[in-house]
């Protein structure tokens, strides 16, 4: 194998299959390395696919692709031990020619997915893991090395789409190892039931779908999240928390899921379901400060490998999915006008993700990640439970005069923050927001 | 607080599709007389239970059910408490959903 490719893809996740699509598209000659059985068996993921991007790529996709559920209801939670407060958003709106979101099973999506780059084009190596990037003596990476027998090849450029645990851009010194303040471990498992149950269980009809985010004292004052989405015959349900608070505090992953499932808001919506899956990976978390140098000599970097995330909008593989087009369109690019894939021409990949809806997002809120995670106490377990006590002590009717009510419910908030606390954190969060 | 009583993580790992490289473990556990902090809290943290107190206080870790999300990596191989690599192309574990 010492044929040349004008760029090698590591990677057939979102980014990588993004990248290696656009590029072979253009007429590149594109080689991707996937260490999976097929596209997809190595990831995990909600999973919810935002519709814009997925049609800028593959404009039918909608024909063939293995969608789940058009969402027609978000609903966010926030809970206590015994309850819930909800925000739920219903739109008949959704019910749309052309849905804006749909649930997917991930290894069914990509494999999809890589059907159609190798259509355009691209070959496409699985059960093939990419060991080390080559560098020539100037330290520009000409290729990689894997571990199939005589496993080297070269190539132009090569687009790191390998994930947040990539091994290749960190063991060769191009981005640091995520730390554990930067990413979250989320559980998941895959809950069958007919599809009638479902639709009865989540108020849908027909392929609509519902998903729930859910916040509280389920990560134990972590900071981290619980998820509920509808598939066609399956619940995807899972919870993540950040890895350096896991590691703060002893709580294992399975047993805090088991928790969230046994919550009297949740069982319901699971009983009598069957169980086809376990799984875990790993989540970016650090947002727009964690974001390491995305390209250099002959390489660029996209996906959740550049800790692409944005939290609060829950778009990952949705920013995946747009870094890897403009890594592979910028790729195309220079090779069309004739010009080397070296780090000053490459760095038209940073400008173009700058002014894209990706880094101004990221920048957006790129104080929203410290600012949850240093107050994940008052956020993850205080506030629900104040906000859960206000609650009740609103709906109860038990002949307290209410003016005693509304005293009792300001009289527990102060109480557990003071009110230089309390505005000090709605100070916080509106400026993160900003 | 709910009480979160034992959770099986075998049966959970027994529903999952893998292809395992015997004796091939891609995780190592460096020699050591008494446990890094990190190490002692993989015990608690990895989602699939490979790492496990032996009868002499140290780690150990049995790869067979890994799910490869890599956070013991993060966790425990800046300090040298652990080596890891993905495991050959083709093996490890094969999510069917995901
Ligand atoms: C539980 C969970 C829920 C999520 N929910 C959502 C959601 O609802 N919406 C959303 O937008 N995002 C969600 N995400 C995030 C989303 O899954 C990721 O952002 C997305 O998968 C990133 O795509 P990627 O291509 O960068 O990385 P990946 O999808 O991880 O792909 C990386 C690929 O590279 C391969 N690879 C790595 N190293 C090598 C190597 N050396 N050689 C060969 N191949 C290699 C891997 O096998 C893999 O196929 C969720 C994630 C999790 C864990």
């Amino acid at each position: 194998m010492t044929e040349k490719f004008d760029a090698i893809v590591v990677g057939a996740g979102m980014a990588g299959n993004a990248a290696a699509l656009t590029m072979a598209k253009r007429g590149l000659k594109v080689l991707q390395l996937e260490r999976g059985e097929y596209a997809g068996s190595k990831n995990v993921q909600g999973a919810i696919l935002y519709a814009a991007q997925v049609e800028k790529l593959i404009p039918e996709f909608r024909e063939d692709a293995p969608l789940e559920r058009h969402l027609v209801e978000q609903r966010f939670w926030m809970m206590d031990d015994a309850s819930h407060t909800g925000l739920h958003y219903r739109s008949e709106e959704f019910n749309e020619e052309r849905p804006n979101r749909y649930t997917i099973i991930r290894s069914q999506f990509d494999r999809w997915f890589s059907k159609h780059v190798q259509e355009a084009g691209a070959i496409v190596l699985t059960e093939t893991t990419a060991l080390e990037l080559l560098q020539d003596a100037r330290g520009r990476v000409i290729g990689v090395r894997t571990d199939r027998a005589q496993g080297e090849v070269l190539a132009d450029v090569v687009v790191l789409a390998e994930g947040v645990n990539g091994l290749l851009g960190t063991r060769a010194g191009l981005r640091e190892r995520p730390t554990r303040e930067n990413v979250a471990l989320a559980v998941k498992e895959m809950h069958f039931l007919p599809r009638e149950t479902i639709e009865a269980r989540f108020n849908l009809k027909g392929d609509e779908g519902a998903v729930i985010e859910a916040a509280g004292t389920i990560s134990r004052g972590m900071a981290g999240m619980g998820f509920i989405y509808t598939n066609r015959e399956s619940i995807s349900v899972g919870l993540g928390c950040i890895v350096s608070d896991l590691a703060k505090t002893g709580h294992s992953p399975y047993e805090l899921l088991e928790a969230f499932k046994r919550h009297p808001s949740v069982a319901p919506l699971l009983e009598g379901s069957e169980v086809k899956e376990y799984a875990a990976h790993l989540i970016p978390e650090g947002g727009y400060k964690a974001v390491p140098n995305l390209y250099g000599d002959g390489w660029v970097v996209a996906g959740d490998a550049a800790q692409l995330n944005n939290a609060i909008h829950r778009e990952r593989s949705n920013l995946a999915l747009a870094s890897g087009q403009m890594a592979g369109e910028t790729v195309a690019e220079l090779k069309g006008r004739g010009l080397e894939p070296t780090a000053k021409n490459l760095a038209a990949y940073k400008t173009r993700m700058m002014e894209s809806f990706v880094m101004q997002d990221l920048k957006k809120y790129k104080d929203m990640p410290a600012l949850l995670h240093a107050s994940s106490q008052n956020f993850f377990l205080t506030y629900p439970q104040l906000v859960s006590k206000a609650m009740q002590n609103f709906v109860r009717v038990d002949g307290t005069p209410k003016i005693e009510k509304e005293r009792r419910t300001m009289k527990s908030f102060f109480a557990a923050r003071s009110l230089g606390g309390l505005l000090g954190d709605a100070v916080r969060m509106a400026r993160a927001w900003r | 607080m709910t009480k979160e009583t034992d959770v099986r993580v075998e049966d959970k790992l027994y529903q999952n599709r893998y292809r395992v490289d015997s004796g091939r473990s891609h995780i190592k556990v460096t020699p050591h007389v008494t446990p890094s902090p990190e190490l002692l809290a993989l015990v608690k943290l990895c989602p699939a239970r490979c790492y496990e107190l032996n009868g002499n206080g140290q780690v150990e870790v049995a790869h067979d059910g890994c799910m490869e999300c890599g956070t013991c990596r993060v966790l425990a191989e800046g300090k040298g408490d652990i080596t890891w690599t993905y495991p050959r192309g083709g093996y490890g574990v094969l999510f069917k959903f995901g």
